[in-house]
């Protein structure tokens, strides 16, 4: 994945709020992961049309904090749930 | 102390299936059509399971493209906020009717094959001409873009094929393949000697399965687990009694285990007159095994109780008769000497099989409604 890819869902994963339990989780086919903190405020930004370089801009402008920690951030977890089929890019 | 709220439901929608697989999970006394819920009460049971907490609901049977509101009941589940599974043998499904539940919402789907090609697969099945179909039907979900898990009971007698089932999965384009040796209870126990696999062929099986997962990584996730018959410990069986699933019979039993009903003694709710809500708070049957109040020596105490619950109730209760006792796939329990019984004893029977039916009294009950 470079800046400019676009992640989205695989098709069958979803975010989804757990109200019971009071968190998000991703659903997938007979599978489900529940994100930390800095992952939910990831995965919340990936809609299909924003670009890793984007949402690593629109993170770094919400939170006041370096844009380019943040896009590390970004690439890390997206790549590892692309290798786990939960995101494509 | 309260329990946690379930995770999924089983919805198992009708006992009706083409096929007469010998390994069938539903109970030996099936459901006639006549005793099935309707829509309206379906979809009042996924809003209460949604309302409850469960994210997911599995639409099972039986095979649930036998009903003909399966469309009206994937909306419904969709509609309650649930991610919808299809668990289907795909031998009722055509590209029109797909597009029917992909519209209404469908997720996913998990498609069963018996084996790797149609003559094992046809047998097993008890169906003449089921592979294709199912091979049809894999290719109809792909192209609806829709996520595809593989399933494949194994067995003795299709166990020497993994190889070329995992080959079938890539072909087929699945993300997953689940590789689900036979539990042995209901119509499954009535053939076990059939059906057992030995251990030298489950320890190939086991090497197919971690070099397969290696060159396949990224591309087709597999699920295998060790059999009972050749592991020490118990499975933790729906993740405990009454703590991560429920799941509700074709004619609307509230059941801890689409099995349950195979342990006598205990009263089920039903959904015509008790909410999901008061059966998995309040009832006494799933009370009866939940957590560790209700075990016996030599789970009370042992260091395992709380990762196995103890196994499997309905083991117990097909094995031993008591549904109350430690499940004898623990090399622990005073009774698992039973186990290795029955892999000496299906190292020397036939292959033939006794096909799932429905029984007389099931057919009158069909043909009255
Ligand atoms: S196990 Fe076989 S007979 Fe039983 S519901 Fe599934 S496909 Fe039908
Ligand atoms: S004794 Fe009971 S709790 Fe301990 S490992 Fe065996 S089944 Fe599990």
């Amino acid at each position: 994945m470079t800046p400019e890819s676009i992640p989205r869902f695989a098709p069958g994963h979803r975010l989804r709020e757990d109200a019971a339990r009071g968190r998000w989780v991703v659903m997938g086919p007979e599978r489900m992961f529940v994100p930390d903190e800095t992952a939910l405020e990831i995965l919340r930004l990936v809609d299909g049309a924003r670009s890793l370089a984007g949402i690593a801009g629109a993170l770094a402008a919400r939170f006041a904090a370096p844009e380019a920690e943040i896009a590390a951030d970004v690439a890390a977890l997206l790549e590892e749930l692309r290798t786990k089929g939960v995101i494509q890019a | 102390m309260r329990p946690e709220p379930p995770l999924a439901l089983l919805a198992e929608l009708t006992h009706r299936c083409p096929l007469r697989c010998p390994y069938c999970s539903n109970p030996t006394q099936l459901t006639g059509a006549g005793e099935e819920l309707d829509t309206a009460t379906w979809a009042r049971v996924f809003a209460e399971a949604a309302a409850l907490g469960c994210l997911q609901v599995h639409l099972s049977g039986g095979e649930p493209m036998a009903r003909r509101d399966l469309p009206a009941l994937v909306r419904a589940a969709q509609g309650a906020g649930l991610y919808t599974n299809l668990i289907t043998s795909g031998v009722l499904l055509d590209a029109p009717r797909l597009a029917e539940l992909c519209a209404a919402g469908l997720d996913h789907v998990q498609l069963s094959v018996q084996d790797a090609a149609a003559a094992g697969g046809d047998r097993i099945g008890g169906y003449a001409g089921g592979h294709a179909r199912k091979l049809t039907a894999a290719a109809v979900i792909r192209a609806a873009g829709l996520p595809l898990t593989l399933n494949a009971v194994v067995h003795r007698q299709n166990l020497d094929n993994l190889e070329q089932l995992i080959d079938l999965a890539l072909d087929l384009g699945a993300g997953r393949l689940e590789v689900a040796h036979v539990q042995y209870y209901g119509w499954a126990l009535a053939n076990r000697a059939a059906l057992l696999p030995s251990r030298a062929q489950l320890e190939a099986a086991t090497a197919v399965v971690a070099a397969a997962r290696r060159a396949h990584a990224g591309r087709l996730v597999i699920d295998y687990v060790v059999p009972d018959y050749h592991a020490a410990r118990p499975k933790a069986c729906m993740g405990g009694w009454g703590q991560r699933f429920l799941a509700v019979s074709p004619a609307g039993r509230i059941l801890p285990c689409h099995a349950a009903e195979s342990i006598p003694g205990l009263d089920y709710p039903r959904v015509q007159q008790t909410s999901l809500h008061a059966a998995w708070y309040a009832s006494p049957a799933f009370a009866r095994f939940r957590g560790t109040d209700w075990m016996p020596s030599p789970c009370r105490g042992c260091e395992r109780a709380e990762i196995d619950w103890g196994g499997c109730r309905c083991q117990a209760q097909a094995l031993l008769g008591d549904a109350a006792a430690t499940d004898p796939a623990c090399d622990r329990s005073p009774r698992h000497g039973l186990l290795a019984d029955a892999l000496a004893e299906a190292a020397s029977a036939g292959q033939d099989f006794a096909y799932r039916q429905f029984s007389e009294s099931n057919i009158r009950s069909d043909r009255i409604v």
